[in-house]
This record gives structure tokens, C-alpha cells and sequence, in this order.
């Protein structure tokens, strides 16, 4: 129980934020025990993070993937701010999946930006991790 | 196929006699299982009410008039996450959120243009908040004298639920027992000033979105009613002056027959706890009202015309479990807030099963059948096992700083997901019967115009208003914070002066603190 770390054999680390005000956390949890359970380690940053507060946290936890989870409706405001932060600490080896009410033409523009994946509703467990896996491995 | 209700509980192929204990007392009779009215609908239909809100005031109020003269009957505010969360639209953590889940609120003066032209002595509003709840209805209650209309009038309903946000919804600014105070003062303000006004909607709903089985939907809902009840007594009101305006929220979920026990369940465990462990005498005391909501988690991306037969069916269930009132999701908010469009087709689908159906005309019509008496009676024996478990905590708040009912919920959520993956469970268009259509339906777009509205707006109030008065409202709130009196006069006080949202939370963020979640995963 509580935030922390999952160690297991795998040497993928994977950070899973709450992005913005949106309390919304029953996937982001579902994920991350997914990941948790496909033998990633992973670090689950709670509720209401800043950009900025993921971008530090994705430093200190030296980790390949950010997985971003939004519910609000907030995301083409607030997600790009997330890609520019990491860009301008030259952190562009992270990649960002995005998970969450996505409308097909958001998510093809955050794509654009440089969010190596956009997950809408009706993903599986397995494409995901299966995702997240190869993203990390080719980084 | 699994052989278990959606919650888990195993079900037998057929049900008999031998399943059921002696028949309940009719419909109208405590425990009230069977309902809390002996006519039921005949008497009174339930109350249509759909949740709405977006952007601006302004865009609300029209929506507003529209769904009152398509023959909905009250009226229910959802209100953005700047709102829910305690920031003015101004405020940097509002960045890109404003308008987007519910309609942003910063001051008097966006309530007033909200309720423009709708009567609040006359139309019941329910309004969905719950860290600002005390403020917000503050501001109601100050739009209400400004039309004329006598706080002893109204009739509506604040959510006001902080427990089950620490629980489930996760929309809470400061920590449990602060947070707690200020639910009792509404509680008391409403016993002694609006007695019609139910001040608190003590809601399973988000508990379920979160992931809960039915059984923890009923047991951590009548848990934290039994914690509200017992601030109030420990205030010095007793029993039967606020237990008679306190009322329930819960989701109406797809698994039917469990659906419908779980209501009839929620009204037996309440009655009984208020009669015999806080000794009520008033019979209203004992009756548990609900409002239902279809449950938007069970809502799909994918053919989204198929949200429409899901709606109906949850909605009947909470019709044969005897509702109070009713919201119908419509299809589209798998993806966004619902276009007129769909709200509109989600109104007519509880028109029909009111006005076509025959399901109103006779009260409890499920009551007696062998199988739905046997799911009542073991809905009511988990909920109450589990109602023990938390008794033996200490009560919620210390489950709660456990994390206990969220750990529950958790699990709950990670089994019914990985049932899905492994196709045990089987949802039409997700992993059943699929097609791939791409996205087919036009959605509600609520652009950034609404943000600089609202920004625009709150720089000409703060030019416009009295700051000397501003500041001296302020300064009795944090008196009346610090010194442990009733709030609602000093937030009274406040929204009369124009403060904003943004400014009355911060004085009690200073005098409170704030709490943040130890995750549980």
C-alpha cells in the first residue's frame, strides 16, 4: 500500500501521474497494476500534478516512460506543457503515453507534438503494456 | 458466463420459497424496503433531473431554460474543477480547465446570472459540490433573498458529501475533520433556517464510478451517513430536527435484479439504524430518499448508439427500486459533456418508461419474487458486515486515514478490468460483437473562450465592488474559522460583499490546511 516504488526484475521504470485538477484515478490506478503486474517497475505520482511537478518527479525517478492519465477534458492545454518542459531539460529521451478522454483529432495532434502514444477509452490492459514495453526498450 | 451478479454475489439457477424470509410490510411501512411512500408513483412521479452545466453561467442558464420547458421538472448543477476544487478562474492551477467538466462559478454575481429568470422558490436545484459546498450555498441562499423568495421555500439539495471524496471522487481541499465541521454547519444552518433544503446528498454514486461493487456502494454509503449523523448529535442537534432532510445518491448500474435489491436494501439497513442506533421518532427520520443516476462508467467509446438501451435499463431499474428522482446519462459522454442532442433523447427515455411502460403504476412490483427478496437480504448482510468492520475502525474517518474503503474499491475495480480482459465478462461493442466505426458521433466542444470569459469577468468584479467590505467579510470569516462557531453567517457575509470563490477558500485553506492522499494503489 501507499505511493512508492514496485521493484521486480524488469529494469523498465515507468512513471504514472494524475495530470491537472481532475480527481478522475480509477484508470490510472487499473495501470499502473497492470504495468506493476507485467513486471515494470512503477511509480504512481498520485493526484493533481503540475507539469512541472511530473517533469522533476520523471528526473528523480530516472525513468524511460511518463504515463499520463486525464479525464477533464484539460488535455490540449495542459499535456504540450508537459512535452515542453521535458524538451527544454533535454529530456526528450522520455516518452509520453497519454491516456484518457482523448476526441480522435486531439489525439492525432498530440501525437503530432510528440507523445509517442494516445490511448481513448477501449484500450486493453494488454495493448498497453505491450506498448509501454516496446517505447521503453527502444529508448 | 460467470454465474455472479457484476458484484460477485453466485447466483442459483432458479429461486424458491425457501429463500425468502416472512413477506415485508407493505410500501409506506417502516423498514421500507418496499418504498418510503404507500402510493409511490401514483402519488408523485419522481423528479426528472438531469445533472447539466459548461462553460460560462450564461451558456448554463440557457441550457437551463431549455431543459425546464422540454418538461424536466428540477434542476441540477455541475459545476467545472476550478469550482469543485476551490480556484477562481483566474488562479494558475485553473490553466485550460475552466467550463470543461461543469460550469466555473467564481463569485455572487456568476450565480446570479446562472438562476436568471428561473424562480428558486419554485424550481428545486440540486447542486453537485463538496469541499466549496458551504460557500456555494451560500451564494444560492443570497440569489434566493434577492428574488424575493423566503429561505423556508426552498426546496433543492447541496451533495455536500466530503467522505465519499476522500473515498472515491478525490475532489476535497482540506483535511477530514475540518472538512467535517463545515458539512455540520450546514446541517445546522439548514435545521434552523432552511428546513425544506436537504444539505447534504450522501452519495454511493462515485464510490461505484470508482470501482466499488454494489455491496461497498451500499455499505460505505450508509457508513458515511452514520459518521454525519453523528457530527450532528455530537453539534447538540438531536435526531429527528435534521435526519428527515438528509438524503442519498446512488448509481444505477447495468447488473438489473442487484440494482434494484440494492435500493431496497439501502431503505431497510437505514430505517433500522436510525430507529434503533440513534433512537429516531419521527418517521421521516427513518425514510431514506435517493436520487439515482445511470452509471457513466458503463457508458462506451465504442458504438455509442448502444449507451442509449444501457441508459434505459439502469433507468428502469432505479424506477422499480423506487426512486426520488432520476438522471438518464445520454449517449455521448463516453466522449464529452452531452450535446443538446443527446440530452434531449435522455430526458424522452425517462418520459417513456414514466408515461409508456405501466412501471410507475404499481408500488414495488418486483416486491415477493423469491429471487429478488434472497439478492435484497444478502446485499443487506454484506453491506452490514462490512458497516461492522468500520464501526470496529473507530468509524469512517479513521478507515478513511487507512485507506481502507479506497484499497477495497481498488481491488474491486482491478478484478472486474481483468474479468473484461479475459472476456469472463462481456460488453457489447468492447469485447464482444465489435465493429470498427471510428468516432460517429458529433460532440460538444467547449473552447478556451469560456476561460477568458470568465477571467474578464472577475478583473472588472474586483474593480467594481467595495474592497473595504471585501476584506472586513474575510476577516470575520477567519475569525469565525479559528474560533469553532457556524461559518454559513460569515460566507453569508461574503458572497453579500462579492469576495470570490478563490478567496473565501483561501482564508479557510489558512485556517484549515489542506490534505493531500496518501495514494493507495
Amino acid at each position: 500500500m501507499g505511493a512508492g516504488h514496485f521493484p521486480f526484475m524488469s529494469n523498465i521504470r515507468v512513471l504514472v501521474a494524475k495530470l491537472g485538477l481532475d480527481g478522475h484515478d480509477r484508470g490510472a490506478k487499473v495501470i499502473a497494476r497492470a504495468l506493476r503486474d507485467a513486471g515494470m517497475e512503477v511509480v504512481y505520482t498520485g493526484l493533481r500534478q503540475t507539469p512541472e511537478m511530473i517533469v522533476d518527479a520523471a528526473l528523480q525517478e530516472d525513468v524511460q516512460v511518463i504515463g499520463l492519465s486525464i479525464l477533464s477534458g484539460a488535455h490540449m492545454a495542459i499535456v504540450p506543457r508537459v512535452l515542453r518542459l521535458l524538451h527544454d531539460k533535454g529530456m526528450d529521451d522520455v516518452a509520453v503515453v497519454v491516456g484518457g478522454i482523448i476526441p480522435d483529432e486531439d489525439a492525432a495532434e498530440l501525437q503530432k507534438q510528440g507523445c509517442a502514444g494516445v490511448f481513448q477509452p477501449g484500450a486493453t490492459l494488454e495493448e498497453i503494456t505491450g506498448f509501454v514495453r516496446s517505447v521503453a526498450r527502444a529508448r | 458466463m460467470l454465474h455472479r451478479t457484476l458484484s460477485g454475489v453466485p447466483l442459483e439457477n432458479h429461486y424458491g420459497p425457501d429463500d425468502v424470509r416472512e413477506a415485508e410490510p407493505p410500501p409506506g411501512e417502516f423498514p421500507f424496503t418496499r418504498g418510503i411512500h404507500r402510493t409511490m408513483y401514483r402519488g408523485k412521479l419522481w423528479t426528472m433531473r438531469q445533472f447539466s452545466g459548461f462553460a460560462t453561467p450564461e451558456e448554463t442558464n440557457r441550457r437551463y431554460r431549455y431543459l425546464l420547458d422540454q418538461g424536466q421538472t428540477g434542476l441540477s448543477v455541475a459545476f467545472d474543477l476550478p469550482t469543485l476544487m476551490g480556484f477562481d478562474a483566474s488562479h494558475p492551477n485553473s490553466y485550460g480547465e475552466v467550463g470543461k467538466c461543469g460550469v466555473s462559478i467564481c463569485s455572487l454575481a456568476d450565480m446570479e446570472t446562472l438562476f436568471d429568470g428561473i424562480p428558486l422558490g419554485e424550481v428545486s436545484v440540486s447542486m453537485t459540490i463538496n469541499s466549496p459546498a458551504a460557500i456555494i450555498w451560500a451564494m444560492y441562499l443570497a440569489v434566493a433573498e434577492k428574488q424575493g423568495a423566503a429561505w423556508n421555500s426552498l426546496n433543492g439539495t447541496l451533495q455536500n458529501d466530503i467522505l465519499k471524496e476522500y473515498i472515491a471522487q478525490k475532489e476535497f481541499i482540506y483535511p477530514p475533520r475540518p472538512s467535517m465541521r463545515l458539512v455540520t454547519d450546514t446541517i445546522e444552518f439548514a435545521a434552523r433556517h432552511v428546513p425544506r433544503y436537504n444539505p447534504v446528498s450522501i452519495s454511493g454514486y462515485h464510490i461505484r464510478e470508482a470501482g466499488s461493487t454494489a455491496a461497498q456502494e451500499l455499505a460505505f454509503t450508509l457508513r458515511d451517513g452514520v459518521e454525519y449523523v453523528e457530527w450532528a448529535i455530537e453539534r447538540g442537534l438531536a435526531i429527528d430536527e435534521f435526519a428527515p432532510r438528509l438524503s442519498f445518491f446512488f448509481n444505477s448500474h447495468s447488473d438489473f435484479f442487484e440494482e434494484i435489491a440494492k435500493f431496497r436494501a439501502a431503505r431497510r439497513i437505514w430505517a433500522r439504524l436510525m430507529r434503533d442506533r440513534y433512537g429516531a421518532r419521527d418517521e421521516r427520520s427513518t425514510r431514506l430518499r435517493f436520487h439515482a443516476q445511470t452509471a457513466g462508467c458503463s457508458l462506451t467509446w465504442q458504438q455509442p448508439n448502444n449507451n442509449v438501451v444501457r441508459t434505459a435499463t439502469q433507468a428502469l431499474a432505479a424506477v422499480l427500486g423506487g426512486c426520488q428522482s432520476l438522471h438518464t446519462n445520454s449517449l455521448d459522454e463516453a466522449y464529452a459533456l452531452p450535446s443538446e442532442q443527446a440530452v434531449t433523447l435522455a430526458l424522452r427515455t425517462q418520459q417513456i418508461i414514466a408515461h409508456e411502460t405501466g412501471a410507475p403504476l404499481v408500488a414495488d412490483p418486483l416486491g415477493g419474487s423469491y429471487f429478488l427478496e434472497s439478492l435484497t437480504d444478502r446485499l443487506e448482510a454484506q453491506a452490514l458486515d462490512y458497516i461492522g468492520r468500520i464501526d470496529g475502525m473507530g468509524g469512517m474517518i479513521a478507515a478513511i486515514e487507512r485507506g481502507f474503503p479506497q484499497s477495497e474499491i481498488a481491488q474491486a475495480s482491478y478484478r472486474y478490468q481483468q474479468e473484461v480482459e479475459r472476456g469472463e465478462r462481456l460488453i457489447v461493442g468492447v469485447n464482444a460483437f465489435t465493429q470498427d466505426l471510428g468516432q460517429p458521433i458529433e460532440i460538444l466542444q467547449i473552447d478556451r473562450a469560456a476561460e477568458e470569459a470568465q477571467v474578464a469577468k472577475l478583473r472588472a468584479l474586483r474593480v467594481r465592488r467595495g474592497s473595504g467590505a471585501v476584506e472586513s467579510a474575510l476577516g470575520q470569516l477567519r475569525r469565525a474559522a479559528d474560533n469553532g462557531v457556524n461559518t454559513m453567517p460569515a460566507l453569508l457575509g461574503c458572497v453579500r460583499a462579492y469576495a470570490t470563490l478563490g478567496e473565501m477558500c483561501d482564508v479557510l485553506r489558512e485556517s484549515f490546511g489542506v490534505w493531500v492522499e496518501q495514494a493507495v494503489l
